[in-house]
């Protein structure tokens, strides 16, 4: 009755063993570290963040202080003006805007100009597709196969060079600073390069190929919103013109929000303003162009000195005081009730 | 039509289980795989969202994002298919004999019957076969199978039967293993056919040289594989859970898209319209503005429905089965067998076991029985080191006995009463002896005889043989001779069996040997020992047997041999008639001693028993075996103890039969009754083959009843009803079910069952080729339900819930941007971010603790069974815990975009230039939303391996490494329009601000996750939390188990005794007839004795009606 063991044993030998390996990780025993939240683990985590939230949020406040801001509305102050660009056939009329304003303290280092926009969807889908990196970048290529459309060619088939939304709305105001000193005006000194990102200005726009910029855009046509070409852009500065603009590659940058500010110009910290902007009157003068009211938008002009966190922002300050605030008090809460048997 | 099989080595035989080979072809593969694929409702989504992409006015997302993972997920599931072909193709071509119906085919000596066959010859006297059914009803004791006289006498020879022609006529294919109606048309003679004449498919020939048959039914039409029920395609609980979720999260996605759609229709009627530098030059109405942004959100945020879960799922499941295979713990070194998970879908529904149910022979025992002590004369014996036998040349190598004492006392022969003693173990049986190459082979009706005779010839009282009416055995060398007056043969009501034998002296004596109690009550008045005989091997869960003999006077049994002569010619109720008499001569016995006959079970079965029990899963045990068997084995491996109240089955079939539908009800009043304190109810229900049909409220009840008690034996079932029981269970408790066993007969159970285990035992193949786990032995299960199962659960889970959590955290940006951005479906990410997010950046650390991470190690959850509850109540993974996971995924992708929102906020860079883009704040939420998820994901990862440490920070350098790469200068040139991003990492990266930005972010995802656990943990500890706690102390305390193991065992049940012989009446009458004694003849005396008329040919044929 116990022969059917008998050959068990024979295919046994016949064929390699099936024994698994003894190896830890097939056996699972690969060696490892099972962290446990334990009381302490637990509670030094929150002191110790709550702690580094704590003196950041106050050094990002103490920081945010520091920083001079000075900010205009100017589509509201320069209301004659707005009115004007409500109706698009006035397109060609120039509107001219000053606007006054005084500071009451220096704002001492290097002070940034920003043009702001409040309301405008750089962020929406259709607008921030609308552009052609390929032409962007000086090659003749077909904009009609980039998502530029409508603003691709004319209806005579000269295409638009730079195509796209995002280039035919491109910011067109410009605003000079004057300093009102012992009733003399002097002209702030602006600087226009140098405001846009190494890689914008050097790799992702470049001017085509030619000997001067004009042939280079030949048989272009500017955007139909825009007054002149963009050969003409900066007419000063060959390094500043055409595709490689700084204000047109910054405008090219889209914002994240409806709400954003755009770098504008630099102060050059020349004679009078070479701590900065001292104290007193000053005026902008604005060549309005650009509309806004339609879409129920507004423009600013703002001035700001600069800090190691950038600018006046208070948001992150506040956040981290608060996150440190609610980490310290979780964990002091806990320790009270580890101390008073409230906790096991 | 005539052909002659040789079946030699007849391979074990392989049911039509192989799938078949697919797409093999090297040039169909990829086409026809892919529309595989695509048949998938997953898959088939991720096409029509690429096709949506394709379309302009709704492309929202470049095309290569949805391509890339579809393209990663096709392809990795492409190899696995691959794999899985090329493996089962490996199997196909073996073992695969062609037998149709009407062949004649030869099986020799120990090998499987491939088909049901009619037996027509064989090479023992009397056209007797004896085959083993184990594989069918699990019983391992001999039957023998008698094939027509007229067949065996004329189909001896190879020529004759190359000339057998007959018609048979028989039922249609079915599944009654016990029946059989069929008439043979032969020489113009018609003789009928009964299930005697029927070798089914799945047995082993056994003791029979070789035999011939005609194949009746082949194939699918056997009764094996009629009761072997039809594959089911399994799926786990979890798998319709996660689709119902993934539809679930689809209908959020179309409600999102279409309040999006509606947003974005408002927002163009307000200011959309007015805004001139949006100008697009197509006319379209805001509201179809709107639907056109609808389908664009629906592409925007696919990702919600989260493409690589299938795959991710698939691998994880695959890398878990390997570990299982490879589990050295559950490699049974015996046999060479490692664990085998044959399906790789189903890992984590073994963490949620309810019910067990379990095979008895070959599964829960070993199917050998021993003999393991005996007490002769109130001496106890069989506690020593392992006996020498070399010195009785009848001996048989594989007895082991532990007693010297005992061979002393008989080669002394100074005890009578010992000598006595193993005479009856050598005469009073009903045992057959073979002898073949010198080598004596007995042939038992039970294993629990062949057990005993086998002791008795080791101790030197062989069996030699037997004639009708004497027994020739050899008294320690001295052959001897018995006249056999009477075999009282055994039948289950009078549970014992005696011999009247004349011995050489010329007296008569009466061998009896029986149940205990049976005995007792029949012992004579002044037998003193009782007393002594009496729970001797009480204690320890043995077989006990009493043996016993009484001297009769020739007067007395002249006078009772002739009531025995006329009840034995008795036309009306003869069994009773003999019973009578029987009872008439077995009285006032002497009692010689008793044996214990271990039917040894498995290695560690009580304990496993026990742990599974104490994991609140409960265990049934169904066996074709009869009553007493399986209750006594119900006792050995603990799953009854003496403090349960057992009750029978039968009752409520007594109810049912009066179809009346209180069963539950009168049963619960029965147990009341019976049990008043016992705590534990238990029920062994016997279910008799009875009528199919139940009805709904009947299977209910028993179900319910079934269920109210710990544990359910049932026995006599065919296959067919294993597997409805299974159903019921099913049916009734929506309860995840396994079916373990290792025959034939568990094929349909194991099929039935949510996860099938076959034990790779002595059995053949069938039950393993069906089942979805194999290992070598019972105790395994243990390691497979309360390790691998508990552990693929909680990762699985886990798994999920982060996967969930994760692409919500991701995708849900999108929606927060789209109120700022006039929801005009613009994306708050870069889109080789969104193609790369769920495929490189925050899929390897999740993958790896779906593969490794354990919350308590093996070892902890083997000795805290409580452990597995957790499964079973799908604690872990349920609509509770995803919407939960879905509201922290939300709640995480408010902090990634409004912290940087704020900080965005009118805001400008350390230098001066504007930060404020859309360029650098997708960067930041970006950056924020891989250090989030990977941080969680190492907050959730409990077993820290290198390769966890390495996933997690490894994901984030790869991010950062892509991400720099992506915004090179040299990639935008090459590529203008797929790399947008040129210079934005290092120039948004190295402002301190946004660095600030993120760390905050982090910081507020993660610290209140951190609090929660904690506080959860402190003041609801769970199971695991608090062994994990502890679990130093615990190793501690295994350390000093080990160090004074103890030979203390706890106390097993008491007093309890139930001999059983098993399952039949013995061969008394084959004996009395004398058949099978002669020996083996000519075939032509045959045809002489039995002087049959005309020998004619005509064809073989063999006909189904």
């Amino acid at each position: 009755m116990k022969n059917k063991k008998s050959f068990a044993p024979q295919e046994a030998e016949a064929r390699p063993s099936r024994c698994p390996d003894n190896s830890a990780f097939k056996q699972q025993r690969l060696p490892a570290w099972k962290p446990q939240l334990t009381i302490a683990t637990v509670l030094s985590t929150f002191f110790l963040t709550g702690a580094f939230c704590l003196s950041v949020g106050i050094c990002l406040i103490l920081s945010a202080n520091s920083v001079r801001e000075i900010q205009i509305n100017y589509s509201d102050k320069c209301s004659d003006c707005s009115k004007l660009r409500e109706n698009s056939y006035n397109w060609n009329i120039e509107c001219l805007c000053s606007v006054d304003f005084k500071l009451k303290e220096d704002m001492l280092g290097d002070v940034f100009m920003y043009y702001g926009l409040q309301n405008f969807y750089q962020n929406h889908r259709r607008y921030v597709i609308s552009r052609s990196d390929a032409q962007l970048l000086g090659r003749d290529v077909n904009v009609q196969r980039s998502y530029c459309a409508p603003f691709t060619t004319y209806n005579n088939g000269t295409p638009m060079a730079p195509c796209g939304a995002i280039a035919n709305s491109m910011f067109n105001d410009t605003i000079d600073l004057f300093y009102n000193f012992n009733s003399s005006v002097i002209q702030v000194p602006l600087l226009k390069t140098g405001n846009s990102w190494w890689t914008d200005k050097n790799v992702k726009f470049r001017n085509p190929q030619s000997h001067n910029l004009s042939s280079a855009f030949a048989g272009t046509a500017r955007p139909p919103y825009w007054q002149k070409p963009v050969y003409l852009l900066d007419e000063e500065d060959e390094r500043n013109n055409g595709y490689i603009n700084d204000d047109f590659i910054i405008w090219m940058r889209v914002s994240a929000f409806a709400t954003f500010r755009n770098l504008y110009r630099r102060i050059s910290r020349k004679r009078h303003f070479a701590d900065g902007l001292p104290a007193g009157n000053y005026t902008f003068h604005i060549s309005y162009n650009f509309p806004v009211t339609k879409f129920k938008g507004k423009k600013y002009v703002i001035l700001s000195t600069m800090v190691w966190s950038g600018g006046s922002n208070p948001f992150l300050g506040i956040a981290y005081v608060v996150c440190g605030a609610a980490a310290t008090l979780t964990g002091a809460e806990t320790e009270v009730r580890v101390l008073t048997g409230v906790l096991p | 039509d005539q052909h002659f099989h040789e079946q030699p080595q007849f391979k074990r035989t392989i049911l039509l289980c192989f799938k078949k080979s697919k797409y093999y072809n090297p040039i169909t593969f990829l086409p026809l795989n892919l529309f595989e694929q695509f048949k998938r409702a997953a898959n088939f989504y991720f096409l029509v969202l690429l096709i949506l992409q394709a379309i302009p006015q709704i492309s929202t997302l470049s095309w290569y994002t949805t391509l890339v993972p579809l393209l990663l997920v096709l392809g990795i599931t492409a190899v696995k298919d691959l794999v899985d072909d090329i493996v089962s193709n490996m199997f196909k071509n073996t073992k695969w004999k062609d037998i149709k119906v009407g062949d004649i085919i030869r099986l020799k000596k120990n090998t499987f019957v491939p088909a049901d066959i009619l037996l027509l010859s064989s090479s023992e006297p009397n056209s007797l076969c004896y085959v083993e059914t184990a594989e069918l009803d699990g019983e391992t004791n001999l039957k023998f199978k008698m094939a027509l006289e007229v067949t065996d006498k004329y189909l001896q020879e190879e020529s004759a039967m190359a000339d057998f022609n007959g018609l048979i006529e028989c039922e249609e294919p079915n599944n009654r293993l016990d029946k059989f109606t069929g008439t043979l048309f032969w020489r113009n003679m018609s003789y009928a056919l009964d299930a005697d004449k029927i070798l089914l498919r799945g047995c082993k020939v056994r003791n029979t040289d070789f035999c011939h048959g005609v194949v009746i039914f082949a194939g699918a039409d056997t009764k094996i594989m009629k009761n072997s029920g039809k594959t089911k395609f399994k799926r786990t609980k979890i798998d319709s859970l996660m689709n119902y979720m993934v539809y679930t999260i689809f209908l959020v996605l179309i409600l999102l898209s279409a309040g999006l759609a509606i947003g974005h229709t408002y927002w163009e009627q307000q200011i959309g319209n007015s805004s001139w530098y949006l100008y697009d030059a197509e006319d379209y109405s805001p509201p179809y503005r709107g639907f056109l942004n609808f389908w664009g959100y629906i592409i925007v945020l696919n990702t919600m429905v989260p493409i690589s879960l299938y795959v991710s799922v698939e691998v994880i499941r695959l890398g878990q089965s390997y570990f299982i295979n490879w589990d050295l713990q559950m490699y049974y070194s015996e046999k060479d067998t490692a664990a085998k998970a044959r399906t790789t879908t189903l890992n984590e529904q073994l963490g949620q076991i309810h019910y067990i149910f379990s095979d008895k022979t070959g599964t829960l025992t070993q199917n050998i029985m021993t003999f393991k002590k005996c007490c002769i004369n109130g001496q106890r014996y069989g506690k020593s080191v392992p006996l020498d036998f070399s010195w009785n040349m009848y001996a048989d190598g594989k007895f082991l006995f532990y007693d010297h004492y005992l061979i002393e006392q008989i080669k002394s022969r100074k005890d009578p009463e010992i000598q006595k003693f193993f005479l009856l173990l050598a005469i009073c049986h009903t045992v057959m002896v073979d002898v073949s190459d010198g080598q004596i082979n007995y042939q038992a009706a039970s294993p629990d005889e062949g057990a005993l005779v086998t002791a008795a010839r080791n101790f030197g009282y062989v069996f030699l043989s037997r004639t009708q009416n004497t027994i020739t055995i050899s008294e320690m060398g001295i052959e001897k001779t018995y006249d056999v007056l009477a075999i009282l043969d055994f039948n289950s009501d009078r549970k014992r069996m005696s011999v009247i034998v004349r011995e050489s002296n010329g007296n008569i004596r009466l061998y009896c040997k029986g149940a205990d109690t049976v005995i007792y009550e029949r012992l004579h008045p002044r037998n003193v020992k009782r007393e002594a005989t009496e729970e001797v091997f009480a204690n320890e869960t043995l077989r006990t047997l009493c043996l016993c003999y009484r001297d009769i006077s020739d007067d007395e049994f002249e006078a009772w041999n002739k009531k025995f002569m006329e009840a034995s010619v008795a036309t009306t109720n003869r069994d009773e008639a003999l019973d009578k008499v029987y009872e008439e001569i077995e009285k006032n016995l002497i009692l010689l001693g008793a044996t214990a006959i271990e039917d040894k079970l498995q290695d560690g079965v009580p304990e496993t028993i026990s742990k599974l029990s104490k994991a609140d899963i409960k265990i049934w045990v169904l066996t074709g075996d009869k009553k007493e068997t399986a209750e006594n084995i119900g006792f050995s491996c603990e799953l009854l103890t003496d403090e349960t109240t057992i009750c029978y089955g039968e009752d409520i079939r007594q109810v049912k039969s009066t179809k009346n539908f209180c069963v539950g009800v009168k049963n619960v009043q029965f147990l009341k009754l019976s049990q008043q304190t016992a705590e534990e109810k238990q029920k062994q229900t016997e279910k008799r083959r009875k009528a199919e049909a139940y009805k709904e409220q009947q299977q209910k009840n028993f179900v319910d009843l079934a269920c109210e008690c710990k544990a359910v034996i049932c026995c006599r079932v065919t296959p067919k009803q294993k597997a409805m029981v299974v159903e019921l269970v099913k049916k009734y408790k929506k309860a995840i079910t396994l079916a373990i066993g290792d025959g034939a007969n568990d094929v349909n159970m194991i099929k039935t069952a949510h996860i099938g285990v076959g034990i790779s035992g002595q059995e053949g193949m069938q039950a393993v080729m069906s089942s979805d786990y194999s290992f070598g032995q019972f105790r395994y299960l243990q390691r497979l339900l309360l390790v691998h199962g508990r552990w693929s659960y909680i990762r699985m889970c886990k798994f999920l819930r982060y996967f969930f959590y994760k692409n919500f955290a991701f995708t849900l940006v999108h929606i927060w941007y789209s109120f700022f951005n006039g929801f005009s479906a613009q994306t708050a990410y870069e889109d080789w971010f969104i193609t790369l997010y769920n495929v490189l950046y925050s899929s390897l650390p999740v993958l790896l603790v779906g593969l490794f991470d354990q919350d308590v190690s093996d070892k902890l959850s083997l000795r805290f069974p409580r452990l597995y509850v957790l499964g079973q109540k799908d604690l872990l993974f349920n609509y509770r815990k995803f919407f939960l996971s879905l509201l922290h995924g939300a709640i995480t992708s408010l902090i990634i975009f409004f912290i940087p929102y704020g900080a965005y906020l009118q805001t400008m860079g350390q230098d001066g230039e504007a930060p404020s883009d859309y360029q650098s704040f997708a960067v930041t939420a970006a950056s924020s939303l891989v250090f989030v998820v990977n941080l969680q994901i190492g907050l959730d990862t409990s077993y820290w391996t290198f390769v966890n440490a390495f996933s997690v920070f490894g994901s984030i350098a790869i991010y950062f490494g892509i991400t720099f790469d992506f915004h090179s200068a040299g990639i935008h040139v090459l590529f203008p329009s797929a790399f947008q991003f040129t210079g934005t990492a290092p120039n948004a990266l190295r402002q301190p601000y946004l660095w600030l930005t993120m760390v905050l972010t982090i910081a507020v995802c993660l610290l209140p996750v951190v609090a929660q656990r904690f506080l959860s943990m402190t003041i609801w500890p769970s199971e695991s939390d608090r062994i994990q706690k502890n679990r130093k102390k615990y190793m501690a305390e295994e350390e000093q188990w080990k160090r004074r193991q103890s030979a203390f065992r706890r106390g097993l049940s008491s007093r309890r005794s139930a001999y059983a012989f098993s399952h039949q009446r013995g061969y008394a009458d084959l004996i009395a007839s004398g058949r099978s004694i002669r020996k083996k003849r000519a075939p032509l005396d045959a045809v002489l004795g039995n002087a049959v008329t005309e020998v004619r040919e005509a064809h073989t044929a063999v006909a189904n009606r």
